[in-house]
């Protein structure tokens, strides 16, 4: 298939699921009804549903799918190692523990923007998004760090499983020590993450975060081919290795932390939805950006659906969907590598 | 929006006191009353604060001190805190250790196996089972005399205030996580009981859970009870933050719960009369349109 082929594909895949998500929902509504409801603007209930509660979930699954596919495909890319996901190497967890801390500090109620938004004057704190990008910033520069350049599979899992581990016991401490006795069960929310409940103001403050991580990493795909044939090859051919290193860091980091903050880590999205494509794109890193960038919006959304279908009334968090689908993926990758390390 | 927040403690907690210093001293039948009496249960614990002789109650649990739970948490000041745990509850050295149908079983068996008496005092499932739970708790406590007086002050007002009405406005609860009562709950009796429809019925939600936001939106009630939030911030409860809520909340009246509301204790009827209260404001909100 053309990679041409393969966009168009995933596009109308996307579309398909983003309109299964609009549709799809506890309160049964016929496809006329929800869409006319969608798009005018009565006031009424239905409209309410549709515009305030599904649009934006719809919305944020793909946004977040683009974030998070984008990111595996990028550190992917740029350590020349499969297994490299935000969430296995411990991105999304430190994503998570910042976005706990300025909840509870409040720090999340700060950073405040008041901008008129389609005509309506919306308070926006970034707060939120901003800590969730400093944890993985913060972890995503320890990763390098402790794995080199070269990304050398063990030392990249085993940094992983650490920072995961430490990120994940401070965020349930942090939890822990609030006042509020409803956070403690929040720790299922941080380490599974959920699009349940998310609303405009989730999106309009993830988007600019966002925005800037698809921009930097979009950039990365020639670098990234460059990088294939080795770093010294990559330099005579003019790519500037500590730039690109830069870009991928705060790009990875703007995606995975705002993604995190509103959503909660999700995990293995970053690991599987490369791993399915990059046949499909002759495992060409800078095409593989691009169809990841749509592969993850469609697993998001389409786990979103799932979740919403299996247990309507019981908010099964993503995360659960995801390791069920990327744990065993995982596992053979692992079982893969160690021959070719043998 | 109508924000309702009554707030009229006093009240039948004064009819209550009355009725039991009126009440005869210790009746023949309870010649040995228990002098160290430890309640591990906030609902036990207001239970005993009501009941309890002068001295006799020695400590009740450390939720009895919060105010976002317990009716009585000024009163629980004066009484020594436990947290339901058996090593501290032994080093007390209760005569008489009141606990909850569902409390700790573990710390309970172990309390007995060290020869402390244990009682269990089953949960209220409806607003008539506490008259028998006070006078179980006032017959465990020697209090028989003023458990019965204060259970027919209960009863007689119950009486008074339960006035159910299938085509009374329409009530949702909604709280953290986006929990809803069901009709086996004692908040789906309060707001019955007070003559609002609840709309758990409508919905055939039987046990309490997660109700979808949507759902809510569509149900379109009338007035809308919440739990006041705690310190501190949580993801659980943003969700009374999320705009859709806030569009229902904002056309129902919202209505925050209080401590009255989460035990079977007397106090009960202080959360009925402010039912009754809210209820008459939106007939009259409803008439006056």
């Amino acid at each position: 298939m053309s990679f041409r082929g393969l966009m168009i594909l995933l596009t109308a895949l996307c579309a398909v699921l983003f309109a299964a998500s609009l549709l799809i929902g506890p309160a049964g509504f016929g496809i006329g009804e929800s869409l006319s409801a969608l798009f005018g603007g009565q006031g009424d209930a239905i409209t309410l549903v549709m515009q305030e509660i599904r649009l934006p979930r719809a919305l944020l699954g793909v946004m977040v799918g683009v974030s998070l596919g984008m990111s595996g495909a990028a550190l992917q890319g740029y350590l020349r190692n499969p297994l490299a996901e935000p969430g296995l190497i411990g991105v999304s967890s430190s994503a998570a523990l910042g976005a706990v801390i300025a909840m509870q500090t409040g720090f999340a109620k700060t950073v405040a923007f008041t901008l008129p938004i389609l005509g309506i004057t919306t308070e926006l704190t970034m707060g939120l998004p901003l800590a969730g990008l400093a944890g993985a910033v913060v972890s995503v520069l320890l990763i390098l760090f402790l794995s080199g350049p070269r990304g050398n599979s063990l030392t990249l899992i085993l940094a992983g499983i650490a920072i995961s581990a430490l990120a994940g016991a401070l965020t349930s401490l942090v939890l822990n020590l609030s006042p509020n006795p409803y956070a403690i069960y929040e720790i299922v929310f941080w380490m599974m993450g959920s699009l349940a409940n998310r609303s405009f103001s989730h999106v309009w403050i993830a988007l600019p975060f966002m925005a800037v991580g698809w921009v930097m990493l979009a950039r990365l795909g020639r670098g990234l081919d460059a990088l294939t044939l080795g770093e010294d090859a990559a330099e005579a051919l003019g790519i500037r290795l500590t730039r690109l290193r830069l870009t991928m860091v705060i790009g990875v980091a703007a995606c995975v932390g705002a993604a995190t903050a509103v959503s909660g880590a999700i995990g293995f999205v970053g690991l599987v939805v490369p791993h399915i494509l990059r046949p499909l794109v002759q495992a060409r890193p800078s095409a593989l950006l691009w169809a990841s960038a749509l592969g993850g919006a469609a697993m998001v959304l389409a786990a979103d659906v799932f979740v919403r279908v299996i247990l309507p009334e019981q908010d099964l968090k993503l995360g659960v969907l995801m390791a069920l689908i990327g744990a065993p993926l995982f596992l053979h990758l692992l079982y893969k590598t160690r021959r070719a390390m043998a | 929006m109508s924000v309702l927040r009554p707030y009229s403690k006093p009240a039948f907690a004064a009819v209550l006191a009355a009725a039991v210093s009126t009440a005869a001293p210790l009746s023949a039948q309870d010649i040995d009353p228990p002098a160290r009496v430890v309640s591990m249960n906030l609902c036990t614990d207001q239970l005993a604060m009501l009941l309890a002789a002068p001295g006799q109650l020695l400590s009740v649990s450390y939720v009895a001190l919060d105010p976002l739970s317990s009716a009585m948490a000024d009163e629980a000041q004066d009484y020594v805190i436990n947290h339901g745990g058996a090593e501290e509850i032994y080093l007390l050295q209760p005569d008489l250790v009141l606990a909850f149908e569902w409390s700790d079983p573990i710390a309970i068996s172990m309390l007995r196996r060290l020869g402390i008496r244990v009682e269990q005092v089953p949960n209220a499932y409806s607003l008539a089972d506490i008259g028998p739970n006070i006078r179980l708790v006032g017959g465990l406590l020697g209090r028989a005399a003023e458990a019965e007086a204060m259970a027919t002050a209960y009863e007689s007002r119950l009486a008074e205030l339960t006035t159910p009405d299938e085509t009374g406005p329409r009530a949702a609860f909604y709280g953290a996580n986006g929990v809803s009562s069901g009709t086996w709950s004692m908040s789906h009796q309060l707001v019955t009981a007070a003559g609002f429809h609840h709309i758990a019925d409508e919905l055939q939600i039987t046990a309490a859970g997660q109700l979808p936001l949507e759902m809510l939106v569509l149900a379109d009630p009338d007035i809308v009870f919440s739990p006041e939030l705690y310190a501190g911030a949580s993801q659980a409860e943003s969700i009374l933050d999320h705009p859709a809520y806030r569009a229902v909340a904002k056309d129902a009246g919202a209505f925050t719960t209080s401590a009255t509301w989460d035990c079977g204790t007397p106090l009960v009827i202080e959360a009925l009369e402010d039912l009754h209260a809210a209820r008459d404001r939106i007939l009259q909100e409803e008439t006056a349109e």
